[in-house]
């Protein structure tokens, strides 16, 4: 909400620098965003005296002697048309600050700094400004439009500072409105609050206007949404002039940032900024059948809107007619062929509250937006709309641009909202806030803020002002009480009359944790991604039609198509990253992620997906292998105290090859793999990629599983080295479990040596197993693990046709 | 006799001179002192031969001969391996200043880091962990936390709609009806967790994360939320840091307030950080809505509630001085690699 001091001080005495006013709103819930002098940018700027005024030949350029009173005479040259000997003029100094301009003399192009120059050959000291120059326009200023010197009034004071002559001396106080405070969203609500902090008494505007015997026989309004428009009111003015309207108010305007159009336009403008009411102006000539009608629009209806475009309409849309057609879309915008014109000569005056729901709506549909639409959204009170009406016809015997007719119609659809009564506890006030807030300042914080409070014992009777329609209970009035009584007075407590609790993390918290500690021991970095990703991504991964990772909820109002699905992997998420860190000249690393997929039962949705954790891990670089990622699933096994078995997989992104399933007492949790070649190219992968993603859900049946302990063997463990020859198709795993199968003894086997090569048969190769045998009741006797490896070797032959190697 | 004994002193002697390791050494030793080969071991051998009445004076320069050689050579020995380790530490000289070698340990994404550390803070003080779901519906997001349909602090979050009546949730705080619908008071949770709004640029990020925390208990007053507060603001940024209530609005709690601490690195003097105003904007928080108490059937008259809500990046980010939020989700091995904590 802008807010220019000189239009606050309209309505309350303010008799602190604006500094103190951004801390005393601050305090009391409204924050300054931003604060600052509207010639901030301006400085060293004096009132000249052109003494001597002398044309240089050839040339459109004056050189000047130039009285700045204090600061001295000096000689400038000018180029501007109107410099004139006896004028007084703004004197940028040297080492002033004004805007810089384009060549056009009119469009601004930053800040500059003045300093010595020479023109002509001729120095000049100095700079002679235009309006534009110290970012004064027209319409704060008379005459600062003119594309030449701005002129300053022949009573100005030589060496003067410009700035209070030309209003730049005004603050701008942009402050943040909470969305529970529509109510000061105009210049008058911040008045309302500002009287309150400083304890000062609020001037109303006027709102007094005399009516005329005109009026419109048989006029009427009539309301078909009373739901979309609960209140709607019209006044009709006679005699109307329009022409421009008087500098305060054009000043006003362009302080807010609103260009002046005229009169009675810049009358409904001029409301919506001081009472936060938007008002709209009909040439009454344009309005047919002698009615008003605000109806829902048909569907496929057209309206021109005033800017000129066309619209088309739905049934969700509100629009004003009149007894024939649309004349405005409601609380939107106005229709062309209703528009004020230099030619109108009667006006009719709307002041409406709509739906702020259905304006913010039919705003966003079609992408059509004004000061009053974003005004409505954030919701008006009945109480600004009677006012505002009032106000309106004031300022049209004020401009004298008008007469205001005696024909008034006001539709109230029934749900209006008065001033009520509100009866709330004192005790319960001040237990909310945890201290006790003295009764006199309960009563002078409530008056201060229109509530006409009165005490009778404990009960706190308030008046609640229609236009504060968020207060409704005890609570409403602790926040009003301690705004103003300062939070300062808040001493902490810690909890005094609550009741024990424990706290602390559940098991899954707790072994996710865990999980990423373990991960980040091997190496291995975490990463956060987003929640959805890109259709593309599932292209990506070569994911089939009716792959169930196709089926993923869809965000209806996504940012783009690339965030619009929600995850049903996370690996798409991890190769991107992957990706993105090679295109960054990171070669090689390990990441890893802990995130939710969302699993729909059906869609669109009717009930919650399944929601669960996942965890993918991500390592690329010439040094990282298959067997590195195993050696990271096995870690995970570890860290859960768990033990993972691998079987041959495929997955459409993995090498076919080079891709296992990881399952857990036979339930499948996972897989891991290397990426596959042809992906890799497509993203221009520069070094080999390893990916593995997990099912934490599932996994998480295991979490809190506590290591067992096993004593250490009270007999003496032997161990055996076998070197075996085996055809080259054979697996270490099948090997490994024909061993196992064929003596309960063993505790632990160990590949230690694989050879392919000119000393074995072609079709085979030699590996080298380091076996642990550990007695169980009683020591081995002195043949026994000789039987053991015996009966190995020949269940081994049995099965694979493996021989010892000799 | 004795002049043979002094031959083979003096033979030791000379050949000692020639001797340049302590291999050497030892082979020079064996060749004398040997019990079966060396020259002395064989004068014992000699004893046979020696009339009866001089054996007593042999053995005794025999021994004493011995005794001499162990010493000497001894002595030599220790010196070549003396001078033989200095030689080799010598022969290893490093140039410290080479590159160490690299044992990588990954480390913790910040948002979990600060994510930890605030869980331990409140956990201490009896709060429980939960983690509701990310796809939430408009009853949780909003209805529920006293923002209905039509209500104005819906437009202060864009919200990604997943169907008319399912969502992304925007704000954490959709956990905390579900908590409170399943469980009576006293209540303590903090609820961290993703939440989703449309929002796309240097300091907003479609997905971020949020902290919420919930008391409800008896007589649960703004002074508790100070103090607690208060004691949270001291862990996380240091002892002695000040925390400030200002007013609010947050559809959910009444009174709502926002909490500034006071500028961890000027202390409240004013810096860049802090904006030249002393004070770092940190959390929102109030006292509960007794609307939302009585949508799960908690009795206001008898229980009232005080809720925080806290962002993880916004915090990361001023504790690392990370200045782009969109780099905490890019995963950039150069910027996780600078944050282990």
């Amino acid at each position: 909400m802008i807010t220019p001091l000189s239009w606050l001080k309209e309505y309350v005495d303010i008799d602190v620098t604006p500094q103190e006013l951004q801390d005393k709103l601050f305090s009391c819930g409204f924050e300054v965003e931003e604060l600052y002098e509207v010639g901030k940018d301006i400085s060293k700027v004096v009132v000249g005296h052109v003494l001597t005024c002398e044309a240089i030949p050839d040339t459109h350029l004056h050189v000047c002697q130039v009285d700045c009173g204090e600061h001295g005479t000096f000689q400038i040259c000018c180029g501007a048309d109107n410099v004139v000997a006896g004028g007084k003029f703004p004197v940028a100094l040297v080492g002033a600050t004004v805007y810089a301009t384009a060549k056009d003399h009119k469009t601004v192009e930053g800040v500059m700094t003045i300093g010595k120059g020479k023109l002509r050959g001729y120095e000049s000291h100095g700079m002679l400004c235009s309006g534009v120059e110290l970012g004064v326009s027209e319409n704060m200023y008379p005459g600062a439009g003119y594309n030449g010197l701005l002129v300053l009034p022949e009573d100005a004071e030589i060496g003067a500072d410009v700035k209070p002559i030309l209003g730049l001396d005004d603050w701008i106080f942009d402050i943040a409105i909470t969305a529970n405070r529509p109510d000061c969203q105009s210049i008058l609500g911040i008045a309302r609050e500002v009287a309150a902090v400083l304890e000062k008494e609020l001037k109303m505007p006027d709102l007094s206007y005399t009516e005329t015997d005109a009026t419109l026989e048989g006029f009427t309004v009539t309301v078909d949404c009373p739901d979309l428009c609960p209140r709607y009111s019209a006044h009709y003015v006679t005699d109307v002039r329009i022409g421009e309207s008087p500098l305060w108010m054009k000043r006003r305007l362009a302080l807010v940032g609103i260009d002046a159009i005229s009169n009675v336009v810049d009358i409904t403008n001029y409301i919506l900024k001081e009472l936060g009411q938007p008002m709209h102006a009909f040439d009454l000539a344009t309005l047919e059948g002698n009615a008003i009608n605000v109806r829902r629009a048909k569907d496929n209806e057209l309206i021109t809107t005033l800017d000129g475009q066309e619209l088309t309409l739905t049934n969700a849309n509100m629009v004003i007619c009149d007894g024939v057609k649309p004349v405005a879309l409601a609380g939107v915008m106005g229709g062309l062929n209703s528009e004020i014109r230099d030619t109108t000569s009667s006006v009719l005056f709307e002041s409406a509250k709509f739906a702020r729901d259905n304006i913010r709506r039919t705003s966003r549909a079609l992408g059509k937006r004004s000061d009053s639409s974003a005004r409505y959204e954030k919701g008006v009170d009945e109480y600004a709309t009677v006012m505002a009406m009032k106000r309106a016809l004031h300022l049209i015997e004020e401009l004298d641009c008008g007469k205001v007719s005696r024909m008034h119609v006001d539709v109230n659809t029934g749900n209006s909202v008065e001033p009520r009564e509100l009866k709330v506890s004192i005790e319960k006030v001040n237990n909310c806030l945890g201290i006790v807030v003295p009764n006199e300042e309960i009563l002078k914080i409530m008056k201060n803020l229109a509530f006409e409070p009165q005490i009778e014992g404990d009960s706190l009777i308030l008046q609640v002002p229609a236009f504060r329609e968020d207060v409704e209970t005890y609570q409403d009035i602790a926040e009003e009480v301690i705004r103003m009584y300062g939070y300062e007075h808040v001493i902490p407590a810690f909890m005094p009359s609550a009741q024990v609790t424990i706290g602390g993390q559940n098991l899954v918290q707790k072994s996710e944790l865990k999980l990423k500690k373990a991960l980040c021991s091997v190496g291995a970095y975490e990463c956060i991604h987003y929640s959805f990703f890109s259709p593309t991504d599932l292209d990506l991964l070569r994911m089939p039609e009716d792959a169930v990772e196709r089926k993923a909820i869809r965000i209806m109002n996504p940012i783009s198509e690339e965030l619009s699905l929600m995850r049903t992997t996370l690996a798409a998420s991890m190769i991107n990253a992957v990706v993105r860190n090679q295109k960054k000249g990171n070669l090689e690393g390990r990441l890893f992620e802990i995130g939710n997929v969302f699993m729909p039962y059906e869609l669109p949705l009717t009930q919650y997906p399944d929601e669960k954790a996942r965890l993918c891990v991500g390592i690329f670089g010439e040094k990282e292998s298959f067997y590195t990622m195993k050696g990271i699933a096995e870690k995970i096994a570890d860290c859960l105290h768990l033990k993972f078995t691998y079987e041959n997989s495929s997955k459409t992104f993995l090498h076919p090859y080079q891709t296992a399933r990881i399952l857990c007492e036979g339930i499948e949790i996972g897989y891991f793999g290397k990426l596959a070649y042809d992906i890799a190219d497509d993203q221009d992968l520069r070094t080999q990629t390893f990916i593995l993603e997990m099912d934490l859900k599932v996994v998480s049946q295991w979490y809190g599983k506590k290591p067992v302990f096993t004593p250490l063997p009270k007999f003496p463990e032997e161990e055996r080295d076998l070197a075996l020859v085996v055809s080259k198709e054979i697996t270490c795993g099948e090997i490994e479990n024909v061993m196992l199968e064929a003596c309960k003894y063993i505790t632990n086997i160990t590949l230690f040596d694989i050879y392919e090569g000119e000393q074995i048969a072609a079709d085979k190769k030699s590996m080298a197993f380091s076996v642990v045998f550990t007695p169980k009741d009683e020591a081995f006797g002195a043949d026994s693990v000789d039987g053991f490896v015996k009966k190995i070797l020949k269940q081994l032959n049995k099965a694979y046709g493996v021989e010892l190697r000799s | 006799m004795n002049a043979n004994l002094e031959l083979i002193k003096q033979e030791i002697i000379a050949g000692a001179e020639e001797l340049n390791s302590s291999k050497e050494v030892y082979e020079f030793k064996k060749k004398f002192l040997d019990g079966k080969t060396g020259k002395i071991g064989l004068l014992m051998r000699e004893m046979k031969n020696i009339p009866p009445e001089q054996r007593a004076d042999y053995g005794k320069g025999v021994n004493e001969l011995k005794e001499w050689a162990l010493d000497f050579l001894g002595e030599l020995d220790a010196k070549m391996k003396e001078k033989e380790l200095q030689a080799r530490y010598e022969s290893e000289k490093l140039d410290i200043s080479l590159p160490a070698v690299e044992l990588e340990e990954g480390n913790l994404h910040p948002i979990t880091l600060v994510r930890n550390q605030l869980i331990d803070i409140f956990s201490g003080m009896g709060f429980e962990i939960f983690e509701g779901t990310e796809i939430e519906t408009d009853y949780y997001n909003f209805t529920a936390l006293n923002t209905p349909q039509d209500h104005p602090a819906r437009d202060m979050q864009d919200t990604f709609y997943l169907s008319p009546e399912f969502l992304l949730r925007t704000q954490t705080s959709a956990g905390q009806i579900h908590v409170m619908e399943k469980q009576k008071p006293p209540i303590k949770i903090l609820s961290p967790g993703k939440v989703f709004r449309s929002d796309d640029d240097a300091t907003h990020s479609p997905m971020f994360t949020q902290m919420e925390g919930l008391v409800v208990d008896k007589g649960i007053t703004l002074c508790d939320l100070q103090g607690m507060l208060d004691v949270f603001v001291q862990k996380i940024y240091g002892e002695g840091t000040k925390t400030r209530l200002r007013p609010s609005y947050f559809p959910f709690t009444e009174p709502s307030v926002e909490v500034d601490c006071s500028c961890f690195e000027c202390g409240g003097t004013g810096c860049k950080l802090c904006k030249g105003t002393g004070w770092i904007e940190i959390l929102g928080a109030g006292i509960v809505n007794n609307k939302v108490l009585e949508n799960c059937g908690i009795d206001s008259n008898e229980y009232s509630g005080l809720a925080f809500g806290i962002g993880i990046e916004r915090t990361a980010m001023l504790k690392y001085g990370i200045n782009n939020i969109k780099l905490l989700f890019e995963s950039d091995l150069r910027v996780l690699k600078q944050l282990n904590d």
